[in-house]
């Protein structure tokens, strides 16, 4: 009986939470002028042109692309620097370790709207300006800190003698950590690597900022064309239903992975 | 137990450190410069030391901007946490059932978040939105977001409880399976009720996690921009002008570089204050329950 109104509960919820997301599909099957000229609650001439559009032209799709590939590699450089700074949070007393941590965390804290010019101006200066590395970097401020403490979590939750007995028997601290310690917190990894994928793929202003035509990812070139055509329903959500796609992609292939991680962190 | 002292374990942080530093402290020392100056143009820029922050700390908009957002991060944290947790203790614990709540549920999280602000614009719109169209024409309530502040507001909590609620219910998923079955055989065995289990096994355990979601919820709401800005632009009037709407309207449009950095490191020491404060209380509370 209890089983029962909880899952009616998670049913209902999961219905309004797709109910956004279903006007927004309907919305991109539709010609704008269909769209502004009546409501119906499910499409009834149903056309592909929005996200044809977005396919054959390379202003569109290109978008997608740069995105996919700066997400990537900021996934990437975030786990690589975070997994043994975690460790060393988890695991050692040092000199300024409570505060560090801390710390790490106030860089998610700034309004990034002011922010945004200095980073402008050094990734100028340094010429990594209209880079997707400038975009992964700039997103390590973010990424960085909560990986760490993510995967800090996972890490204190694997008993220490496990290190000891690795040690004892003679690995070299590298070893052990890349033959033992980060396969038994594989899950955790996949929970931390969805996460920064997540944060880097919605963020818009430092992208934005940072890049003006050769890494514009798809988020900023929806900004520009509201600005420039006026609202086109149809375009926009077709291109907001193609922004859920990778995301989507992503946790389906690792979903097995997540609900391992999901089972054995305390996060 | 207790950790292991070493100071080598600094080499460890070393590579995080530098990489986020490289981003962190230029940026903040050219904001800083920027606060303490009177900037004209490329080059030309007088120092007026504390001027600026004078000035903002007594804006009265900044000041109601600031209340509206007190009022936003309150209602966000003190709907989302519980709707979080509820949501978390529904979801099946194994199963099918598992990969398919966990994608669903984090939809929302993978949008970015101008397209958030889009989506609940075709979403409310009164003629042609489900949820206004719905509003108006099947329950019979005028709803405009963009003619009534409380539609307004009621949209954007709408909005923003739809968007990060799935964050904190899936790191509050995380910490409860999390939870060894031994606990939950001795509840029963002393006969403790499900109120009893929730707040004296699951809860205490659940504290890291929702520690962490609380802090993420309560730096995000306190710094959204693009979602509200999207939908409503801060309007109608200003009632949804939160304060880094506000910012970017002293900032940018009128590219005024000095008040805007005086403010942007008013906003920073707010969130950061908050957030110490908060962090210090999560790490307290629940720590004499520790089971």
């Amino acid at each position: 009986m209890k089983g029962k109104k909880k899952t009616i509960g998670l049913v209902i919820y999961f219905i309004l939470l797709m109910m956004p997301i279903y006007w927004m599909l309907t919305m991109s099957l539709r010609s704008n002028a269909d769209i502004l000229a009546s409501f119906v609650l499910y499409p009834k001439n149903i056309t592909f042109m929005n996200y044809m559009k977005i396919f054959t032209d390379s202003s569109w799709y290109m978008g997608y692309v740069n995105a996919m590939i700066y997400v990537v590699m900021n996934t990437a450089i975030s786990l690589f620097v975070a997994l043994p700074a975690a460790y060393a949070f988890s695991r050692y007393q040092f000199v300024g370790d409570k505060q560090m941590f801390f710390w790490l965390l106030t860089n998610r804290m700034a309004p990034a709207a002011v922010f945004a010019l200095p980073f402008f101006q050094l990734y100028s200066t340094i010429g990594l300006m209209d880079t997707h590395f400038a975009v992964a970097l700039a997103h390590c401020l973010f990424n960085v800190p909560l990986a760490v403490w993510i995967l800090e979590g996972f890490m204190s939750g694997v008993p220490r003698e496990i290190d000891e007995t690795a040690f004892i028997d003679g690995y070299s601290f590298p070893r052990f950590f890349i033959t033992i310690f980060i396969p038994l917190i594989r899950a955790g990894v996949g929970v931390t690597a969805f996460f920064c994928f997540m944060f880097s793929w919605v963020e818009l202003l430092l992208a934005r900022t940072l890049t003006v035509t050769e890494a514009k990812p798809i988020s900023a070139i929806m900004t520009r064309t509201i600005s420039a055509t006026g609202l086109d329903f149809g375009l926009l959500a077709a291109a907001g239903i193609l922004t859920i796609v990778p995301g989507a992609l992503v946790i389906w292939f690792v979903r097995n992975h997540m609900a391992k991680g999901f089972a054995m962190g305390r996060v | 137990m207790e950790k292991w002292p070493n100071n080598k374990a600094w080499f460890l942080v070393l590579p995080a450190f530098v990489i986020v530093i490289f981003s962190a402290i230029i940026p903040l020392m050219t904001v800083i410069n920027y606060s303490v100056q009177d900037i004209f143009g490329p080059g030309q820029a007088v120092f007026v030391g504390t001027e600026w922050f004078r000035e903002m700390l007594g804006d009265y908009r900044l000041h109601d901007a600031l209340w509206r957002q007190f009022l936003f991060s309150g209602l966000v944290l003190l709907i989302e946490m519980p709707l979080g947790i509820l949501i978390a203790l529904a979801m099946p614990k194994k199963g099918w059932g598992v990969p398919v709540c966990l994608v669903t549920i984090a939809l929302p999280l993978l949008i970015p978040w101008n397209t958030i602000g889009t989506i609940w614009i075709i979403f409310t719109r009164p003629d042609i939105g489900l949820f206004g169209a719905g509003m108006n024409n099947l329950l019979g309530i005028p709803f405009d977001h963009t003619d009534n502040w409380l539609d307004a507001w009621i949209t954007v909590m709408l909005m923003e409880v739809w968007h990060w609620t799935p964050l904190v219910a899936l790191l509050g998923y995380a910490g409860l399976r999390a939870i060894p079955e031994v606990y939950y055989q001795a509840a029963r065995i002393d006969g403790a009720s499900a109120w009893a289990t929730f707040l004296y096994i699951q809860l205490p355990k659940m504290r890291g996690v929702l520690t962490i979601a609380f802090l993420l919820r309560f730096m995000d709401s306190f710094l959204i921009y693009a979602e509200p800005f999207v939908l409503t632009g801060g309007g109608p009037g200003n009632s949804t002008t939160f304060l880094s709407i506000y910012l970017v309207k002293i900032a940018l449009l009128q590219f005024d570089l000095g008040p805007g950095g005086a403010f942007s490191l008013i906003y920073f020491v707010i969130v950061l204050l908050f957030s110490f404060i908060f962090y210090q209380a999560l790490q307290r509370v629940g720590k004499g329950e520790k089971v």
